[in-house]
């Protein structure tokens, strides 16, 4: 059934679709009808699940990791402040090894206030164990909740699901609602081995000696390398089942090109138009898209980008001292390649200012007209 | 145990036989929070779940891969067992479990400092957990520092006796109170039988319940192992810890009178964490502890 709605519903309607069994979330613009509507359909019925309406985001998190410890499939929604705030939890989640579920939709992080989209706030999470998807439209968004529970729990690790604020969160698309009875096909439902248990005592979580923690740090990190794996056939068997197919990593015209941009996100649609441009212009350049950053798909970033010339990462986030997050990993990405085109790191479009066709084009053109790039970071359109 | 040395012993102690404290827990000698949590449990049976946050009790129940009780164990983060309680208890209802008990158990650092927000937030909410604060009035696992639940003038390693802790101690059953909630009572160890019948009780009660045990650290009050049991008996006895409970925020009943009535005094002078106390300081506890017993009776229509 297709029906128009905003980024955000569609992160309801996957999470519905997956079955949620209780929900722990705390209001925080441009989260906030992601969470509203998950209400509505607990409260219509349309959703058995219980719903935590908890005093903070620590607390949602907390929740989540109660409810999942207990056996049950837990889900959340946040952004910005609210996710910096849950930080301590999503370290807690993914160590305890909690397939939790969230929504994140990208958020400035204050100070001065922001509401408007950067990756800041999710970047800063990518140590915590988390597996980590960036969509970049709405019927991406909700087939991504699907496939993140089904990677999530296969893995046991905890998956966010990130989409960017208003550019995707409040904007209306077409999306193909599958049907109920398809998801459940494809996502059983979630029957953890381990649990708090009354029949089948265990502590959880207890201080953990030198002699075992190193092996249990060596488990989580075994767990995210199969997660790549994991996630790839994920797709697959959603591609077969409902038709749609997204890639951890996608390469876009790339037959040939001299120039790769490296996107994630909305700006990966915008740069869809500027490489169709190009192309028709006779300029050798492709795109390719990181959909997948947590397991950093590191094999499918040196096949799609080591035969390029050069190499420009759209980075609308900043490590502070370093450079953009997705140029950083990039660059760490193609040491292990026996080709290392330069790497052109674009920082551009941070609290939401707009990155249009133009903003690419320049961009693009910056890249061509470079051997190297000038500076480690190079800032596209900031007022010095 | 005799008349003279536990003053106010009813003989004929019945407790439930069943142990699911195990032999080989980590606690130090005369630990009351040990006990504490070895009474709780004889109360509530086997069907419990536990959620512990940072503690005495994280280490009490014993390192990976062991475990000093029989029931499940989660171990959370510091401020979030209120939080996590009701994560556990959704999860519950979700799977058709309804018959278990669910119970928090903090120390007084993870109940009145950290973990209010989240203790507030899921009484308000009337989850159906049994949160349960030991408190043994400083945070004794990191090595005796002050907590807003230390008793006023008290010495701890970050109120010296030069400058002892100048607040009195904070009134955790009267803000649980205020929030309405359906039970919230004390208990102590040198009562067994009130503890045990307020545990049992509060399972029988569907929604948000809160138990303050005070809960005797030797190491931390300064004080000998062998006088844990009496420090409670006198702190019930001298009105510094009296016994009751609180149902619907509204109904307060003592349900153990103090018997024999001792001054404060008694019940400091076991204690070198008030050794520095002047005799000044002592009726100035007096004073304090005897306010405070006036509010008890008045909240308790006497």
């Amino acid at each position: 059934m297709e029906k128009v709605i905003t980024g955000n519903y569609a992160v309801s309607y996957g999470a519905k679709l997956a079955r949620a069994q209780v929900i722990a979330a705390y209001p925080i613009t441009p989260q906030t009808s992601i969470i509203e509507k998950l209400a509505a359909f607990c409260a219509d019925g349309e959703l058995d699940a219980v719903f935590i309406k908890v005093e903070s985001e620590h607390s949602a998190m907390a929740a989540c990791i109660g409810a999942s410890a207990t056996g049950a499939r837990a889900f959340t929604a946040t952004s910005g402040q609210g996710l910096l705030l849950m930080h301590e939890m999503l370290h807690w989640a993914a160590g305890g090894r909690h397939p939790v579920v969230m929504g994140a939709v990208n958020r400035g992080i204050a100070p001065g206030w922001s509401v408007w989209t950067e990756q800041s706030d999710t970047l800063a999470q990518r140590d915590t164990g988390w597996i980590q998807y960036y969509c970049e439209s709405n019927q991406e968004v909700l087939d991504t909740v699907i496939q993140a529970f089904k990677v999530a729990e296969t893995v046991l690790l905890p998956a966010m699901v990130v989409l960017d604020a208003f550019v995707l969160s409040h904007t209306s698309e077409v999306v193909d609602i599958p049907d109920q009875a398809e998801v459940d096909a494809y996502l059983p439902p979630f029957r953890p081995r381990w649990k708090l248990d009354v029949d089948d005592p265990h502590a959880f979580g207890a201080l953990v000696t030198p002699n075992e923690w190193f092996e249990l740090r060596y488990k989580i990190q075994q767990a995210m390398q199969e997660a790549l794996e994991v996630a790839r056939q994920a797709d697959e068997e959603f591609g077969r089942r409902f038709g749609r197919r997204w890639g951890v990593v996608e390469s876009y015209r790339m037959e040939g090109a001299e120039v790769a941009l490296v996107t994630s996100s909305t700006i990966t649609s915008t740069a869809r138009e500027v490489v169709d441009a190009m192309r028709q212009e006779g300029i050798p350049i492709g795109l390719v898209k990181v959909r997948l950053f947590r397991p950093f798909p590191v094999p499918d970033i040196i096949e799609a980008l080591s035969a390029v010339d050069k190499i420009a990462v759209l980075d609308r986030n900043l490590t502070f001292g370093q450079c953009g997050v997705f140029g950083e990993e990039i660059k760490a990405a193609l040491y292990d390649s026996p080709r290392r085109p330069p790497v052109f790191d674009f920082v551009l479009g941070l609290g939401g200012r707009d990155v249009t066709p133009a903003t690419i084009r320049q961009v693009a053109e910056y890249t061509l007209q470079h051997e190297t790039p000038e500076e480690r970071i190079i800032w596209v359109g900031v007022k010095r | 145990m005799n008349e003279e040395q536990f003053p106010g012993h009813r003989p004929n102690l019945v407790l439930p036989p069943e142990e699911y404290l195990l032999p080989g827990h980590v606690a130090c000698p005369g630990c009351g929070a040990s006990l504490s949590m070895r009474y709780a449990l004889k109360a509530l049976g086997r069907k419990t779940i536990v959620i512990i946050p940072a503690c005495c009790w994280s280490i009490i129940a014993g390192p990976f891969p062991y475990s000093s009780l029989e029931m499940p164990i989660y171990h959370t983060a510091f401020e979030t067992t209120g939080a996590v309680a009701s994560g556990v208890r959704a999860a519950l209802k979700v799977l058709g479990k309804e018959d278990i008990t669910v119970m928090g158990w903090a120390g007084d650092g993870g109940t009145f400092d950290i973990g209010i927000q989240a203790l507030s937030g899921a009484v308000e909410r009337n989850e159906d957990f049994i949160y349960v604060c030991y408190d043994n009035e400083a945070y004794m696992n990191t090595g005796i520092q002050r907590s807003s639940a230390t008793p006023w003038l008290a010495w701890t390693t970050t109120t010296p006796t030069a400058h002892p802790k100048d607040e009195p101690k904070k009134d955790i059953v009267g803000i649980l109170a205020a929030h309405r909630i359906p039970y919230a009572a004390t208990a102590t160890i040198g009562y067994p039988e009130d503890l045990i019948r307020k545990f049992r009780k509060a399972q029988s009660i569907r929604g948000a319940k809160f138990i303050h045990l005070l809960s005797p650290c030797p190491p931390g009050w300064r004080s000998e192992a062998s006088d844990s049991i009496r420090l409670t008996r006198l702190a019930v006895q001298s009105k510094v810890f009296p016994l009751y409970e609180v149902e619907n925020g509204r109904s307060y009943t003592i349900t153990v009178w103090p018997d024999p009535e001792v001054p404060v005094r008694e019940y400091l002078r076991l204690q070198g964490r008030f050794r520095h106390l002047t005799e000044e300081q002592v009726e100035m506890v007096q004073a304090e502890v005897d306010a405070n017993w006036r509010l008890l009776l008045q909240r308790a229509g006497r």
